[in-house]
């Protein structure tokens, strides 16, 4: 019995760690700037964990097997080093990984949070609400018109709340239900909720971050490959939840300057 | 209820306790052959458990305190208020409580030690805190009342729902300490009374005057 | 005496059958209230992740009779996206705290504890009686929610503000469904509150003589530090879950902030801090998971080193350890915030703490590994189980080294990954723990003894299930499957659904294979051999005493304590193994100086 526990530890070990030794999921592909440091982050850390795990499993496999169901007479024995030795080695060894995964950690984070974003950054706003994203682009006087939760009115298609017969700056705002951007431009996305939590997530960008309502956060990207990719809420926001999504479609430049015009027509 | 007391009061003698009755105290009895290194008194539960109870009280202001402050800082719409005069009589009142029951607990402490051949009238010095804690409620029913009728209720403003909160929750708490006194006085008077007991529930409501002075503190600098 | 605070060894044994077995003072019988609330909490919350799971893999699936348990929700027998939610719910709900904080802290500590330390009961059995009854109330708003007109609450058991906030506009569920989540748990609260208030004093100050602090079992020490967290967490839940009413009921401003529009309503509510909530719960949310835990690994290293007939290489050590757990997990709260919108240097600042949280959890795992080393392992289903929770625990473990880092939670945040994560470290490890003791103590518990060839089928069945269900749950994350979907309808996560398929079936099978347990459970409760004192030649306190413990745990002499708690294989020794209470003496204790 004990014998057999033993394989099964040891093959429930492998067999989880193929997956991941062959890639058969993996992380999306990334298209950000920002991305690599969060991605070779998370090599090292499951080079530090898997190793750490099948370590510890062949172990108490092998104890399983050596010490279950011994001869009667046989003395008990202790581990040499003993307690003492262990608790150092978990120090020296989980201690160092881990200072060494948190140091540099740290860096991929402050490298992604740590940094303003360029003064030529594009500024892009989202809004997210149950259960829709709206983006909206200021026009050509660069400057997003205030916002008039009273006077959201989605039967008129302003789903910002905004007043284009008082506002000077929102008469040329462009809002669309689909966000594009030029590749290769740092954008500063401004994150605004309508209603409650949500979250804005793009796995292949690498960003990630929560809508906090009655608080307007930002963060900033650049995307480098063109393609199109899913923007997917990943807070929960009530029964449409599962279903909250828009695209970002990453465009050459000339591209998105003709996208934004149409869109700009269309309003 | 006599004020004073005729036959000598049915309570515990102090000497009885250290032995204790199975209440952890006879541990402190010397086993017969063992292994004596790490047997040292220990009180009886009911003054452990008042400290712990004391503890997840102190959590649960502490949180409350925190929200207060976040709270405060989360947005621009805190309203500052004048607190209701009678918060400082009430105060007075509190802390006027704690010494009558000090008072009391000294007469039956020193007459479970022996030292007087009778409690001079502690029951009465338990009347007199009894009184002033239905007091002590009453006029943070008045200080209610007041907001109430300026138009300031709950949800009014965060800062008044803060106020509520704050004030009722220790209210609630005051109330246990009331039970406590009345289970006291019970005790006093028909059966037998710890000492732990007595201990416990003084220590009790002095920690609720405490958090009264807490409270009015942190209320008076951000309301 | 009739002082209800301190008259615990006093009350005599009760003769009428709502006193014994309804209203009972006795700690062992509370114990036993406790387990058996667990186990219908537990059958229920299993039975409504079925229903999520075979959701999941066959969305338009009409699961035959679910319109019985809500018509609105399932017409026709086929879930609706908000039915879902609510069943998520309700299952997280029901799992963290009435499964995974009664079975292994109130109910294996209740009926334990005491008999662990030698006491005769806990020291104020009243209040130990209410916190039970106030847990069963709890459990019953919280079921009571399932009838009311739209349905329990569908926020998650996290309950994010301003979704649980704002009432029934936000979807159905949040109105009244909230309400009663809310008072539900405000009410567990001061259930548990009750409950670790008689932990602590009863460790504290019930000791038997000789019985140092150093002497109590791990298990005791398990229970132990679980009492000091449940205390100071649950004090600040209970505050947390009334500001959240009154923002529904009273129309306060704690949690919802000014300018919301909802359903094309805007709000009144002006000013509040969603972040607030967050912080609040997530202060009692970090230390209640070690709250599942950490008796867990009392209980798990008890049974073991009976079955390995040895000590662990140090007590002082695991207790230490264990104790580092409880302490950090106050620290590192914020790491279930990395990405939401607090300040991203605290999120730094939380992510260090977090990451020394594996330095303990290391530590004891290598003692148990270093235990086994030169042990006489006996293979029997409560080791089998044991050393089932290690494995799991080193599992579930190992993810943290992921979602520590902020970096990295920018990926794995609210995926699979995370499900996966707290699943196998806390749930599934908290049940292998729960099926250790059950299988060690039942014998104490019940004076029978349990069959082993129904444990062992159990054993395998649940040990093979669990991996199957929990460990694709990693790699599904890692593709960026987020969680709390009722379907994939998103281009990347279509391709995912075959393995939600593989995972249903393993949590149909798994599930399923408990029928066994609770078969085993039952038969062996009424037909099981009679067992002796100590099957198991183990040697502390509920061993002495006999099967099962009479009223007042020792009958006419209570126990006095000569030696630490594992004396296995002594040197010396005239037996394999010392019980505590044996005056003996010889050269080579197995002490901690």
């Amino acid at each position: 019995m004990a014998k057999i526990f033993a394989v099964t530890i040891i093959l429930i070990a492998i067999g989880s760690a193929i997956p991941i030794v062959m890639h058969t999921w993996h992380l999306p592909q990334d298209i950000s700037t920002h991305g690599p440091l969060i991605d070779e982050q998370y090599s090292d850390t499951m080079a530090e964990a898997g190793i750490s795990f099948l370590a510890s499993q062949l172990l108490l496999a092998f104890f399983i097997w050596k010490f279950s169901n011994v001869k009667p007479g046989t003395k008990t024995r202790n581990f040499p080093g003993g307690a003492m030795g262990l608790v150092i080695a978990a120090f020296l060894l989980v201690g160092t990984e881990v200072l060494a995964l948190g140091v540099f950690g740290a860096k991929a984070w402050a490298s992604v949070y740590f940094t303003p974003p360029a003064a030529n950054a594009m500024p892009v706003q989202v809004q997210a609400g149950q259960f829709a994203f709206y983006f909206r682009y200021p026009g050509p006087d660069g400057k997003f018109g205030p916002l008039h939760p009273d006077q959201i009115n989605e039967a008129n298609a302003n789903f910002y709340g905004l007043d284009t017969t008082h506002d000077q700056d929102s008469k040329d705002d462009i809002v669309t239900a689909e966000m594009a951007i030029p590749v290769n431009r740092e954008i500063h996305l401004l994150m605004h909720s309508k209603d409650l939590g949500h979250s804005f997530f793009v796995p292949e960008l690498r960003v990630h971050q929560d809508f906090v309502p009655g608080l307007d956060l930002s963060v900033h990207f650049t995307a480098t490959k063109v393609g199109k990719y899913e923007i997917v809420c990943t807070q929960l926001c009530g029964l449409g939840h599962y279903n909250m999504k828009a695209y970002l479609e990453v465009m050459e430049p000339g591209d998105f300057d003709n996208w934004l015009k149409q869109q700009a027509a269309l309003q | 209820m006599a004020t004073t007391i005729q036959h000598p009061p049915k309570i515990e003698p102090e000497s009885l306790l250290s032995q204790g009755s199975g209440n952890g105290g006879w541990r402190n009895l010397v086993p017969a052959g063992g292994d004596l290194r790490r047997t040292k008194f220990s009180p009886p539960p009911a003054s452990t458990g008042i400290w712990v109870g004391l503890a997840a009280i102190t959590m649960t202001f502490a949180a409350l305190t925190s929200a207060l402050i976040v709270r405060q800082g989360a947005a621009q719409d805190w309203r500052h208020f004048t607190l209701p005069p009678v918060l400082y009589l009430n105060s007075l009142i509190i802390v006027a409580s704690s010494f009558t029951l000090e008072t009391a607990r000294r007469r039956i402490a020193s007459f479970m030690g022996g030292l007087r051949d009778q409690a001079e009238s502690p029951a009465r010095w338990l009347y007199i805190t009894l009184f002033l804690g239905l007091l002590f409620v009453a006029g943070q029913t008045v200080a209610w009342m007041q907001l109430k009728s300026q138009g300031f209720g709950l949800a009014t403003n965060v800062s008044y729902s803060f106020f509520y909160v704050l004030t009722v929750a220790h209210a609630l708490h005051v109330f246990g300490g009331l039970g406590g006194l009345v289970r006291v006085i019970g005790k006093l008077n028909h059966s037998v009374l710890r000492r732990s007991t007595l201990d416990a529930t003084s220590r009790y409501w002095h920690f609720m005057g405490g958090l009264w002075l807490y409270l009015l503190l942190l209320l008076w600098m951000k309301l | 005496m009739h002082d209800m605070s301190a008259h615990a060894v006093h009350h005599g044994a009760p003769t009428s059958f709502i006193r014994k077995h309804i209203f009972s003072l006795d700690h062992k019988v509370i114990g036993k209230q406790y387990y058996a609330l667990a186990l219908v909490a537990v059958v229920w919350g299993m039975v409504l992740s079925w229903l999520m799971r075979i959701h999941l893999g066959w969305t338009n699936f009409a699961i035959p009779g679910l319109h019985l348990l809500s018509s609105t929700g399932a017409p026709g027998n086929i879930m609706t996206p908000e039915y879902y939610l609510q069943l998520m719910t309700m299952h997280g709900t029901i799992m963290v705290f009435f499964v995974l904080t009664t079975a292994p802290f109130a109910a294996f500590g209740n009926f334990f504890l005491p008999i662990q330390v030698g006491a005769e009961d806990m020291p104020f059995p009243h209040f130990n009686m209410m916190s039970f009854w106030v847990t069963f109330v709890a459990f019953l708003v919280l079921v009571s929610s399932f009838f009311v007109s739209d349905g329990p609450t569908l926020g998650g058991w996290t309950q994010y503000a301003p979704l649980s906030a704002v009432g029934s506009v936000a979807g159905p569920g949040q109105g009244l469904g909230v309400v009663l989540w809310a008072a539900s748990i405000a009410i567990f609260c001061v259930g548990q509150l009750l409950g670790s208030l008689n932990f602590i004093t009863t460790t504290l100050d019930m000791r038997t003589r000789g019985m140092s602090l150093m002497r109590l079992p791990l298990s005791a020490w398990g229970w132990f530090i679980t009492s000091v967290m449940a205390l100071t967490a649950f004090a600040v839940l209970m505050p947390a879950c009334i500001l959240l009413i009154l923002d529904h009921v009273a129309g306060t401003s704690f949690f919802v902030p000014s300018n919301l529009v909802i359903n094309s309503q805007l709000l009144p509510h002006t000013g509040g801090s969603t972040l607030l909530w967050q912080h609040l719960f997530w202060f009692f949310g970090h230390p209640e998971v070690y709250i599942a835990i950490v008796p867990g690994l009392g209980i798990v290293s008890h049974v073991l080193i009976a079955n390995m007939r040895k000590p662990m290489l140090s007590h002082r050590v695991l207790i230490y350890s264990m104790g580092s757990l409880a302490v950090l997990s106050y620290m590192v709260y914020g790491h279930h915030m990395f990405v939401s919108g607090m300040n991203p240097f605290s999120s730094l600042a939380f992510s260090f703490p977090t990451l020394i949280i594996t330095i303990p959890s290391t530590i004891v795992v290598l003692i148990w590994l270093g235990s086994l080393y030169g042990s006489k392992l006996r293979i029997n289903t409560a080791s089998l189980f044991a050393l089932g929770f290690i494995s799991m625990f080193i599992s579930g473990g190992v993810s943290g080294f992921f979602l520590a880092q902020p970096s990295i939670d920018i990926m794995l945040h609210a995926t699979y990954f995370v499900v996966g994560h707290f699943h196998l470290v806390m749930a599934v490890a908290a049940i292998f723990g729960i099926f250790a003791g059950t299988y060690f103590w039942f014998p104490k518990m019940s004076g029978h003894l349990m069959n082993e060839t129904l444990g062992k089928i159990h054993f395998w069945l649940t040990f093979v299930g669990t991996y199957c269900i929990f460990m694709p749950f990693h790699y599904l994350g890692i593709a960026g499957n987020v969680r709390r979907y009722q379907a994939f309808t998103d281009d990347y996560l279509i391709p995912l659904i075959p393995v939600h398929k593989f995972i249903t079936i393993a949590a149909l099978l798994t599930g399923l294979s408990q029928v066994i347990f609770i078969y085993n459970l039952i038969y062996s409760r009424f037909k099981g051999a009679p067992a002796p004192d100590n099957p198991w030649e183990a040697t502390s306190l509920e061993w002495s005493t006999a099967t099962p413990p009479p009223h007042n745990n020792f009958g006419d002499t209570m126990p006095v304590v000569y030696h630490d708690p594992y004396q296995f294989n002594v040197e010396g020794a005239s037996t394999e193994y010392v019980m505590q209470t044996s005056p003996e003496q010889y050269a080579n204790p197995h002490e901690e100086k």
